[in-house]
């Protein structure tokens, strides 16, 4: 089993985004992810796919549960994997992000994992490496590995994305995690809806195929799924809001709010949570409802799957290079 | 207790209703605080017993003026007006309704500022009104304020008051964030870095008293880009107290375009040209400033065609310390409340506008921008109403103002037109002696 199997469902190099995805290539990798999940509630959780492979796991931006869980993933397949954050790279030291690039590019990693907190670093990057690439989050871009185990959780807890009512509330226009959904949910043929005041929601949004709402209730109404953002305070400093009051008693999921959704509906937030802010700890903690740490499981398993992915697209192509 | 045990009966009236286009001979029913019945058939067989029975003797019987933009100086600066005396002063000049500022001492800002001010009206008593809240903290021009909180305490529109949100990331946002919960916003349009250190109208005048000028790009400026950023955003934008013909054109555009856009004006900028501040008459220094004779005319032209969509007093109490100053130190801006209808009712008498029309501009107009209740006389809606004698000549006279302050060009100036009785919420508010 330490073999990667050759298939060809997903011919791309690099992963730096949702948009694009065909439904089928989105469906083999959730499958594959399946695949893991088990494994990983194992006592041995080891299966090394990836044995003798690089992975190297580059945080421009700060990070907890993304590159643990990418860092997880490579371990649990066997790879070599090294983290590298911003706090200790040489772009203190004023190196541009091409030349960190080509920096580690010279050492032959196989994946370089990669977040950045501007939009289309990542794609830049991928253009000047020889390895696979995978966007851990770019900016207000995408943030496709989330997307992806979003949709695992979905999946796995109402057997089909087809159909689905999801309502993806708060922070939309910071948010890489809403984009990389927006565009997967659609694929998937979810109808999806955003709530959130205008100021918070970036223009044309309704473009990428969501309906918009600014009121929780009648954006609520229906929904299969509760998809809450994290406000991302630290982006905050343009008046997109007044208070945090104010926005926690418009915008902050709630019992009362959650009560215009289905009586199943499932409560998904990416984390870091800000309780009080766009969540209530009444309904974050609801063990039937919140599937928040579900989340962060599916995470893992994605993680592995789309490393395995993309490697063994490079592998595949590699071999038919001449 | 009898079901008619409040029941008022207005008979011998001119019903005139701007709304309905109605204007007719007739009768009118109140029921507590409501309009039960009107029309010309109604009491034709005279008033069953149990009824208070008010003859108006013929004189015209209309919705309570709706005055839209009212500085009320409390809390903060009681000295220039209080609740109490801008109540009086209203309710003399046939308003039921004033929207109030948020520029007082604190300002109103904050959840509890609106509840303290709609508390004080409750306390005084006689007339319905409504708080502006400020657009921004502090009116600081810079943080947004909790619009949504506030609107839920009762604010009924957003504005810095006197003072301009000059920055347009700021405005903007400003807009977008009360489209979410449907507010309006109302701006004083005047670009503050072009205005500065002005004190009347930019011209030939200014020039030969030697003061500093603001030129009408100073508002025609702003309230282009306000109407760019309305077209941006969407959403709902009122300019206050318009004053030159640029600047109404602006909207006159904008409406034609289909973008939500109201604005207003108010008397002393259709009743008088920068020539009232010659020889340095500190009582007609206003902002915006008066204008020339050709801004004026315009301005009538605005309210004619419904450009303009209302008038508001412009109510800005102070105290005489304020006003007898060099013109440079001088306060902008003059009462209001008591002028408000004979001012108006200027413009019928002159034949610039026919009557419904002008009515119109201060009670279902400014009902309609602000969303108000009042403003209409019909079954079912708030018995707040204005009975006036429309020929009646008088000269108005500042000592006689039940507001605090007299800051008053119009001292002395022959109007037509007497406020004999104000109802508000079916109580008599005033009555003319």
């Amino acid at each position: 089993m330490n073999k990667i199997v050759s298939n060809t469902f997903f011919p791309h190099g690099h992963l730096l985004g949702i948009e694009g995805l065909l439904a089928g290539e989105i469906s083999s990798l959730l499958d594959l992810s399946e695949s893991h999940v088990e494994q990983n509630r194992q006592a041995n959780k080891k299966r090394p796919l990836l044995q003798g492979r690089t992975v190297i796991n580059l945080f421009f931006e700060s990070s907890t549960r993304t590159r643990t869980s990418f860092e997880l993933a490579c371990k649990r397949l066997g790879a070599d994997v090294i983290n590298m954050s911003v706090s200790t790279s040489a772009i203190k030291k004023g190196e541009t992000l091409l030349d960190t690039a080509m920096t580690l590019n010279a050492m032959h990693p196989d994946v370089l994992v990669v977040r950045h907190p501007h939009s289309g670093a990542v794609k830049l990057l991928s253009e000047k490496v020889a390895c696979s690439v995978i966007n851990a989050g770019d900016g207000s871009h995408e943030h496709p590995t989330q997307a992806l185990l979003d949709a695992l959780t979905i999946r796995r807890r109402k057997k089909r994305l087809q159909g689905l009512r999801v309502a993806i509330c708060g922070d939309v226009l910071h948010s890489r995690v809403a984009r990389s959904n927006i565009h997967l949910l659609n694929t998937m043929g979810a109808n999806v809806c955003v709530v959130a005041p205008v100021t918070l929601l970036p223009i044309d949004i309704e473009r990428l195929g969501v309906e918009i709402f600014h009121d929780m209730a009648q954006g609520l109404k229906g929904c299969d799924i509760v998809m809450m953002l994290r406000l991302q305070r630290e982006r905050m400093n343009g008046n997109f809001i007044p208070s945090l009051r104010e926005y926690f008693r418009f915008f902050g999921l709630d019992a009362e709010k959650l009560a215009s959704a289905k009586p199943d509906a499932l409560i998904m937030h990416p984390g870091p949570m800000n309780r009080g802010v766009e969540i209530d700890s009444e309904v974050a903690d609801d063990i039937a409802r919140s599937v928040i740490h579900e989340q962060v499981e599916m995470g893992v398993a994605v993680r592995m799957a789309c490393l395995e992915t993309v490697i063994q697209a490079a592998e595949t192509k590699g071999k038919a290079a001449p | 207790m009898t079901a008619k045990k409040n029941r008022t009966a207005y008979v011998n009236a001119r019903l005139l209703d701007p709304a309905s286009g109605l204007d007719a001979k007739g009768a009118l029913l109140t029921e507590g605080g409501e309009i039960l019945d009107l029309g010309p058939k109604l009491f034709a067989d005279g008033v069953p017993d149990g009824i208070e029975r008010i003859d108006c003797q013929g004189h015209c019987l209309a919705p309570g003026l709706i005055d839209a933009r009212v500085q009320l100086r409390e809390p903060g600066y009681e000295h220039k007006e209080t609740m109490t005396t801008a109540s009086l002063a209203a309710a003399s000049g046939g308003v039921t309704t004033m929207l109030c500022l948020p520029n007082t001492d604190p300002v109103i800002d904050g959840v509890a500022l609106v509840e303290l001010v709609k508390r004080r009206a409750l306390d005084a008593g006689l007339i319905n009104v409504h708080p502006y809240a400020a657009l921004t903290q502090g009116l600081g021009g810079e943080q947004i304020t909790e619009m949504g909180l506030l609107a839920e305490a009762g604010a009924v529109a957003f504005t810095d008051g006197i003072a301009t949100v000059a920055n347009a990331m700021t405005f903007r946002r400003a807009l977008d964030y009360a489209r979410t919960f449907d507010l309006l916003i109302v701006q004083h349009p005047e670009d503050p870095a072009l205005a500065n250190g002005g004190v009347m109208n930019e011209g030939e005048l200014a020039t030969r008293l030697g003061l500093a000028g603001i030129p009408t790009a100073a508002e025609t400026i702003l309230v282009e880009r306000d109407l760019r950023l309305l077209e941006l955003t969407g959403g709902r934008y009122h300019a206050a107290h318009l004053s030159t013909a640029d600047a109404i054109e602006a909207v006159r555009r904008a409406k034609k375009k289909g973008l939500n856009v109201t604005c207003e004006t108010a008397p002393p900028y259709f009743a008088l040209n920068e020539t009232a501040v010659g020889d340095y008459r500190t009582f007609a220094k206003l902002s915006p400033p008066l204008r020339d004779e050709t801004d004026r005319e315009a301005v009538i032209e605005g309210l004619k065609d419904g450009t303009i969509d209302l008038i508001a007093s412009d109510h800005a109490p102070h105290d005489q310390d304020s006003k007898r100053l060099p013109f440079v130190q001088a306060e902008n801006g003059i009462v209001g409340l008591e002028t408000l209808l004979p001012l108006t009712l200027e413009l019928v008498h002159n034949g610039s506008l026919p009557l419904l029309r002008a009515l119109e501009a201060v009670t279902v107009a400014p009902a309609r921008v602000f969303r108000l209740a009042g403003g209409v006389l019909a079954k079912g809606k708030p018995a707040d109403l204005v009975l006036f004698d429309l020929e009646k000549p008088w000269k108005i006279d500042v000592e006689r103002f039940r507001s605090k302050s007299k800051n008053s060009p119009f001292d002395g100036r022959p109007v037509q037109g007497v406020v004999l009785r104000t109802v508000a919420a079916g109580q008599p508010a005033f009555v003319q002696e």
